[in-house]
């Protein structure tokens, strides 16, 4: 059992325990719907991830390409004729060149120059959705065809659950061992010092495209998840207070940690959600909530948890 | 196992626990609401919401609906259609509603609609646009005008006083867009030609540009403006700037509130618009169908909330009313009998208008629902009606 020791497969190992067991406690639908929205969000989060965490590099833009993704399998089957399934890959590829194209100058900026130009990448998606409504049916947005696999219909909380849940696991696997390839180093050098990576040999535009690039493909695969679990999309997917959303998401959960970026999805997902009782004060507990988290846990949720209980163990 | 992971199960085991709701109290209906009650259009939510609360304490009050209290479960969307359809879910899942009124946008709306359609339980929207009821779903109903009615009313309108030639402007909101379409698509029917048209960006400052564009348009007779929120005024300002005067003006119902009389100034003069007899309640005739009924619903409002009335509220209480008028003849909680009832409301008085549904109409609001104005001396005339 010498692989459970490897950090990587031990938090596989329980994200899988995790979803295989949490529909035991289920009472109702309603819980593989919030669960699934955490696996949605997480998905994207942990490309963020990528990006943010291991690169070091911040996009304030990202919910664009999840836009991308979740108006790919909108459009492509009203307009185009094109399954579902063969519109979410189409999405992607273009996402990745949408990404590659935009990130080669972009990303040539550092620090605050970077965010604000990905902020207007962002909000540029947002804006072509929201006119184009011959395409994208405007600012009310559109329906989204259901998924058919093999004459098999996707409906149905709990189907998407189990969906939703297999592509988290395939995500953070993928991230996970990414993080140990010569490129995920390549992050990690440019992430702790750009001057530093490139006397190293690491080709810092390209790496840093590569990390864009990636990142970009997970929130366009994860904008096609939702929009097809919800049969709808409309533009504000593709909003600036998405993208903030999932950075605050990233994080929160602990930034270069994968299992910080599902955490995070799980905590912004849910809160909504308990905060109900509150009724009024909900958006003010939700603010508090997070604020405090920052404060005390400024490497965010995971990292700071992991240290206490390493801290512990101890003597 | 590792430390990391023990921290993990906790956070996941401490969020699945929390989740878990009260027990379920007995002898009550279960009604279901999702608002925007934050976020950018809780102009439409907050009135919404405080009339539910405010008629559902007082049916209660007075001993409940067929027998049972109401117990009204609202969740706030914030605007945003897939915390909505999350909420819709929960209604449906977990609170398990046997009605449900709102959605306040046609955003928020559309995002809902497939849950409640799938669950067969009945969905009173308070989304404007003309798309939540046709094609027409079978569980899916809405209270307020459609923007097409608007349309319509304004050409009517623009007929009486022969006037063929007019130019668009449009807010690229949804609002503004839906009604934009809806407009072009009306216009023929009323022998209207739509000469020249133009559109804002809804956070726009000036409108001067695309004004000066249709002044110079040869041949417009009036110019109709589709959007809500600031947007109008600052058309209607840039107007009268223009000196535009002697073309009359014509905003949406999107705008009927006292706020854009502020907002658009001295320069509101002479600018028409369609709106719900709610906004005159005071001046209507007395024998006006409507008049007790709007009367009634603004001073309890506006007691109760201590803000003044919006037309908004007034769809949540036709929303309410429809529906509990419903449950009482059918008798019955049962989410299918209700849904048939609703559908065969006729006859029922509302701040909105006199409904009449079908199984082919689930709005049941015709041309008379809404009243044509015109702004005078910051205040609202009623015209009379075509005779």
């Amino acid at each position: 059992m010498a692989w459970l020791s490897d950090r990587r497969a031990a938090t596989l190992l329980v994200f899988a325990v995790i979803i295989a067991a949490l529909p035991l406690v289920f009472p109702s639908g309603y819980y593989y719907r919030v669960a699934a929205l955490v696996f949605v969000s997480g998905f994207a989060a942990i490309g963020l991830n990528v990006l943010m965490g291991q690169a070091g590099q911040v996009s304030l833009g990202h919910a664009g390409f999840f836009g991308i993704g979740g108006y790919a399998v909108a459009i492509g089957p009203a307009h185009l004729g094109i399954a579902p399934w063969a519109a979410t890959p189409i999405g992607a590829v273009l996402s990745a060149a949408l990404a590659y194209v935009v990130g080669r100058p972009i990303l040539r900026l550092k620090g605050h120059y970077l965010a604000i130009a990905t902020l207007g990448f962002g909000m540029l998606v947002a804006l072509v959705i929201t006119t184009e409504s011959r395409w994208t049916g405007g600012p009310d947005g559109m329906p989204v065809a259901k998924l058919v696999l093999f004459g098999w219909r996707a409906t149905g909380a709990s189907t998407w659950y189990w969906i939703s849940g297999a592509v988290l696991l395939i995500g953070a696997w993928i991230a996970l061992n990414l993080a140990e390839t010569p490129t995920g180093r390549a992050f990690r050098a440019l992430h702790d010092s750009e001057v530093a990576a490139r006397v190293a040999g690491i080709d810092v535009a390209r790496v840093k495209l590569q990390a864009f690039v990636v990142a970009a493909v997970y929130a366009s695969l994860a904008g096609s998840l939702l929009a097809m679990m919800n049969g709808f999309i409309n533009p504000d997917q593709a909003g600036f207070l998405h993208s903030v959303e999932l950075v605050t998401m990233v994080v929160l959960g602990g930034l270069g940690s994968v299992a910080g970026a599902i955490v995070g999805a799980a905590v912004l997902v849910t809160l909504p959600q308990l905060l109900t009782v509150f009724q009024e004060y909900e958006n003010v507990m939700l603010g508090l909530i997070i604020i405090v988290s920052m404060i005390f846990m400024r490497d965010g949720v995971v990292p700071t948890a992991a240290r206490l209980l390493a801290r512990r163990g101890q003597p | 196992m590792k430390p990391i992971s023990a921290a993990l199960c906790l956070v996941v085991a401490g969020a699945v626990a929390a989740l878990g709701g009260p027990a379920r109290a007995q002898q009550t209906v279960k009604i279901g609401s999702v608002l925007s009650v934050s976020g950018p259009a809780s102009f439409l939510g907050d009135p919404e919401d405080k009339t539910l609360r405010m008629y559902v304490d007082k049916i209660n009050a007075a001993g409940g609906v067929a027998g049972n209290k109401i117990e009204l479960v609202i969740y706030d969307d914030g605007g945003d259609a897939n915390k909505a359809r999350t909420f819709a879910t929960r209604l449906i899942e977990d609170d398990k509603v046997v009605a449900m009124i709102g959605g306040s946008t046609t955003g928020t709306t559309m995002a809902m609609l497939p849950v409640f359609e799938g669950a067969e339980v009945p969905f009173i929207s308070l989304g404007g646009a003309i798309e939540i009821i046709d094609p027409v779903s079978k569980y899916v109903f809405k209270t307020p005008h459609t923007d097409k009615m608007a349309c319509e009313k304004i050409f009517e309108d623009l007929k009486q006083r022969a006037l063929t030639k007019i130019a668009l402007i449009a807010g690229t909101d949804g609002f503004g867009s839906s009604m934009r379409v809806q407009c072009t698509l009306a216009a023929p029917k009323y022998g209207i030609q739509i000469v020249t048209e133009e559109t804002y960006g809804p956070r726009d400052s000036d409108m001067t540009a695309q004004l000066t564009k249709i002044k110079n348009t040869a041949g417009v007779q009036a110019v109709v403006n589709t959007g809500f929120g600031q947007g109008p005024a600052i058309v209607t300002r840039n107007y009268a700037q223009l000196g535009m005067g002697a073309v009359p003006l014509y905003q949406s119902h999107g705008v009927a509130s006292k706020s854009f009389i502020e907002l658009a100034g001295p320069a509101a003069d002479g600018v028409r618009l369609p709106a719900a007899a709610l906004l005159v309640a005071d001046k209507l005739p007395d024998n006006d169908p409507q008049k007790k009924i709007v009367v009634d619903y603004k001073a309890t409002y506006e007691a109760t909330a201590k803000q003044p009335v919006s037309t908004f509220g007034g769809h949540a209480y036709d929303g309410l009313y429809i529906l509990v008028d419903a449950i009482k003849r059918a008798n019955s909680t049962d989410p299918k009998k209700i849904r048939d009832e609703i559908e065969k409301t006729k006859g029922f008085v509302g701040t909105g208008g006199i409904v009449n549904m079908s199984p082919t109409d689930h709005l049941g609001l015709d041309l008379s629902a809404f009243r044509m104005l015109e702004i005078k001396g910051g205040d609202w005339i009623l015209m009379a009606p075509k005779s």
